[in-house]
């Protein structure tokens, strides 16, 4: 093999990483106060919830399947944790009555709701045989029926939920240490996040049969994995996880409305493609996943440091999306 | 057959594919008005020399020539424009629309101004409904062709293949679906047919078909043309001989130890299909290989799918050493100890995406599991590695993608799978199709050795030399039926082709 074709193979073998690189070394360039510590944080700090929801729509992809109730139930766990978590003395409370409860158990509720809408996902999926798409679809415009209702509820009336109890939003607002060198709590809770997910793609039984299904749905169950159960244990970790985001997205803004993750399915997606994870199943990686949300984070963040009109924002990221999904499915055409 | 006026002449046509010469120097001659069967064994290449004629292959040498002009065909389309046109053994219905715009399917009668056209659903219906009298057909033009049976379908298409009023229309396997009365139709069809003067090419494998309404028969083995003889001059055993007779150029590992105690024992088991396998009932010894023969739409696939679990059965028993078992499942299967290598490697085995270790791995992985539901990597590995190095896999790494290896290596992938999983039978569902002769010979080995340890194999094969050279008994099926079983040893090629074109009308 010749240095040119080596070099070649290097740069479609890490395709992602090398946008990601040359992404901050552009914006570097055109300013280099963007490369420091507080732009650092920053960027983790921004984009933790969303690799949390990212993670989650890369294992309903890898199956070869897609959810698009993500943003939706991430606007439902939202609600439903912030309705329990307001301060006793505020004003306009969703619940009036209710007890000071302790901080767990309103969270469990809110990610047990993203579960099971996860598993109903994947029940209509393994069970009635519905393409995951139309199966998301349906839940996605149901998830938000649902959410509206209660959020609609007296005394509340679709007003914006505010007035969190401040050991709620320290999850969401607090760090380790002081000062540019803190490290948030979000940080440390997606980067646990991911190494478990981790773990789950590649050290478990679930996981090995996620990307088989994914691979070939036939030869999965020829070779006796069962496709129900595992795609609808599946569909209920990535909805556990959206449930998850939804909560710390509360804790974060310090508030929820019913329209909260609106859209951020594609987002999610968007990151999943970008970072290397093929739609039609049985590839995909927990780095490469982290890297493409880390695209979007740097163009995000990096565009509006230097000024760049978020209109123009828009299209670079459209961009960047057929860009990078052109270059990466080059690792995987045969060579014929 | 140069006397008379040939209508379609293919000449010395040779198709090369890698590793195989499909078609060495096929001359087939039809004249119209005349009958023309086409006859071999599965991979004698019939269906090659079709393709040829119709486009789908163009032959490395040779020439087609209609009523004496040279044609030169580059697809379907323009096979049909010269007058050729096809019924398929397998049918393609657009399911969900009608009778009729199935079979004016790309050529709908319009109406309209200039430019301005819509198709003309009455002319449609006029013309469907004047074909189908003609043809003496009871179908309703307007109703979706997804509700008609099978065999209504198969006459649709007949229609339509008469519908371009070409002057050679090719019938494969076209009785395949039938029923008693609408094979006799179709003869009909046919008798009308050749008095108007369309030559017909008839690929069958059903020797009384063959010997009442063929005119000619040309007989191919082995890509080559073995001869055409008028079929008067023909008998079941003559076709038979002349089909089959060639050495055995391929060579067997010996074959030695005893089979022992039965294993399994499949009782009247009948598929709630009714075009399926029906009663089928045998017995598999240890260590003993039990070949499966038949032709194509044999049912062989469908009952031993059956008995892993992968399709239903309405009626029958499975008995494992001396227990009833139910298998509904592919897991029930394995839990039983039973493997399957399924005949679609691409569809049904392979992961195309993931490596040699994951695709080794992913039948027992339950084995690999530690405490806290993680997978022992070190230990997956090292078997993967013991294992792929056993049966020889010529790869790189365990790291590679499957589908960067040759079709042998795969296949050996997926016998290292399924000895993974310890299994006692093995079905395996033509092991060695698609594979260059070399892998082969290291497969028949590796089968040869598997028997020799106590495992019992059922292998379904198409290829005669290969059932006899493998097999200790062979059972041989046709539609649906086992029409006989025969010793290994003793049996020939006529023996077990007579059973497996055995018509059981």
């Amino acid at each position: 093999m010749n240095s040119a074709r080596k070099v070649g193979d290097f740069a479609t073998q890490y395709a992602i990483y090398i946008v990601l690189v040359a992404l901050v070394a552009g914006i570097s360039v055109w300013d280099p106060h963007f490369l420091s510590i507080e732009t650092l944080r920053n960027i983790l700090l921004q984009n933790s919830t969303r690799a949390i929801i990212a993670l989650g729509a890369a294992f309903v992809l890898i199956t070869g399947g897609v959810d698009l109730s993500a943003g939706r139930v991430v606007g439902l766990t939202a609600v439903v944790s912030a309705s329990m978590l307001q301060m006793e003395n505020y004003a306009r409370r969703f619940f009036p009555d209710l007890p000071h409860l302790p901080l767990w158990l309103p969270i469990l509720l809110a990610v047990a709701a993203g579960l099971i809408i996860g598993l109903i996902n994947g029940l209509i999926v393994a069970r009635f045989k519905v393409p995951p798409f139309i199966a998301t679809l349906g839940t996605m415009v149901a998830v938000y029926g649902i959410n509206s209702i209660y959020f609609d509820m007296k005394p509340n009336e679709s007003q914006p939920i505010g007035g969190l109890r401040s050991d709620f939003t320290n999850i969401g607002t607090g760090a380790v240490g002081h000062g540019p060198y803190s490290v948030p709590y979000l940080v440390i809770i997606a980067i646990a996040i991911s190494a478990l997910v981790w773990v789950v793609f590649n050290k478990t039984r679930l996981g090995k049969n996620m990307y088989a299904i994914g691979g070939n749905v036939q030869a999965a169950h020829v070779s006796g994995i069962s496709v129900g159960s595992n795609l609808i244990c599946i569909y209920g970790i990535a909805g556990a996880l959206y449930g998850l985001a939804g909560v710390l997205e509360s804790a974060k803004t310090g508030g929820a409305s019913n329209n909260y993750g609106n859209m951020y399915e594609l987002d999610a997606i968007a990151a999943c493609v970008v970072g290397g994870v093929s739609t039609s199943g049985g590839i995909g990686t927990v780095p490469g996943v982290l890297a493409g949300v880390l695209i979007f984070g740097v163009i995000n963040y990096g565009l509006t440091f230097i000024g760049v009109n978020p209109y123009w924002q828009l299209i670079i990221k459209g961009l960047i999306i057929v860009v990078a999904v052109s270059f990466d499915i080059r690792k995987y055409l045969a060579r014929r | 057959m140069a006397d008379t006026a040939c209508l379609l002449e293919m000449d010395r046509i040779s198709k090369a594919f890698p590793g195989v010469q499909a078609l060495d120097e096929v001359t087939l001659n039809v004249r119209a008005g005349t009958v023309h069967a086409l006859m071999g064994e599965n991979g004698a290449g019939k269906s090659t020399l079709m393709k040829c004629l119709f486009g789908i292959y163009r032959p490395d040498s040779g020439e087609i020539r209609i009523e004496g002009r040279k044609a030169d065909i580059a697809g379907s389309r323009d096979a049909l424009q010269l007058g050729i046109s096809m019924i398929h053994q397998e049918l393609h219905p657009v399911p969900r629309r009608s009778v009729m715009e199935n079979i004016w399917l790309g050529r709908f009668p319009t109406r309209g101004y200039g430019p301005l056209r819509w198709v003309d659903h009455r002319r449609m219906y006029r013309d469907t409904k004047r074909l189908f009298d003609e043809l003496d057909m009871d179908i309703a033009p307007d109703r979706p062709i997804g509700s008609l049976s099978v065999s209504k379908i198969q006459l649709v298409e007949i229609a339509k293949a008469v519908s371009f009023h070409s002057k050679v229309i090719v019938m494969d396997e076209p009785t395949s679906s039938l029923t008693g009365n609408e094979v006799e139709q179709l003869f009909r069809i046919i008798g009308d047919l050749k008095k108007r003067g369309v030559a017909i090419i008839y690929i069958s494998h059903k020797m009384e078909e063959i010997l009442r309404i063929a005119d000619e028969v040309t007989i191919m083995r082995d890509g080559r043309r073995i001869g055409t003889w008028p079929a008067a001059e023909l008998t079941t055993d003559l076709i038979i001989s002349r089909m089959v007779g060639r050495e055995l150029t391929q060579r067997f590992p010996e074959r030695t130890g005893v089979p022992g105690d039965v294993v399994l024992k499949v009782e009247n088991l009948t598929s709630p299909v009714a075009s399926s396998f029906r009663d089928v009932s045998f017995e598999l010894r240890r260590g003993e290989v039990l070949g499966v023969g038949g032709l194509v739409g044999s049912q062989r696939t469908e009952l031993i799918e059956a008995l892993f679990g992968l399709r239903s059965v309405a009626s029958g028993r499975i008995v494992l050493r001396g227990r009833p078992v139910n298998i509904r499942r592919p897991q029930d299967a394995i839990k039983n100890g039973m493997a399957l290598l399924t005949e679609e490697r691409r569809a049904t085995g392979i992961f195309p995406v993931l490596s040699v270790l994951e695709n080794t791995v992913v039948a027992s992985l339950r084995k690999f599991e530690k405490p806290y539901l993680l997978i022992d990597e070190g230990k997956r590995r090292a078997e993967t590695e013991r294992s792929i190095a056993r049966l020889a896999v010529k790869t790189p790494s365990v790291r590679t993608l499957i589908r960067n290896l040759s079709g042998g290596n795969q296949q050996k992938v997926l016998l290292a799978r399924w000895l993974m999983t310890e299994p006692d039978i093995l079905l395996l569902d033509e092991p060695t199709r698609g594979i260059d002769v070399g892998a082969k010979y290291e497969i028949y080995t590796i089968i040869a050795e598997l028997a020799k340890q106590g495992k019992s194999i059922i292998m379904i094969s198409s290829e005669m030399p290969e059932l006899l050279g493998m097999s200790d008994r062979i059972l041989v099926m046709c539609e649906g039926r086992a029409t006989g079983i025969v010793d290994g040893k003793r049996a020939t090629e006529e023996e077990i082709m007579r059973l497996a074109a055995q018509h059981s009308a």
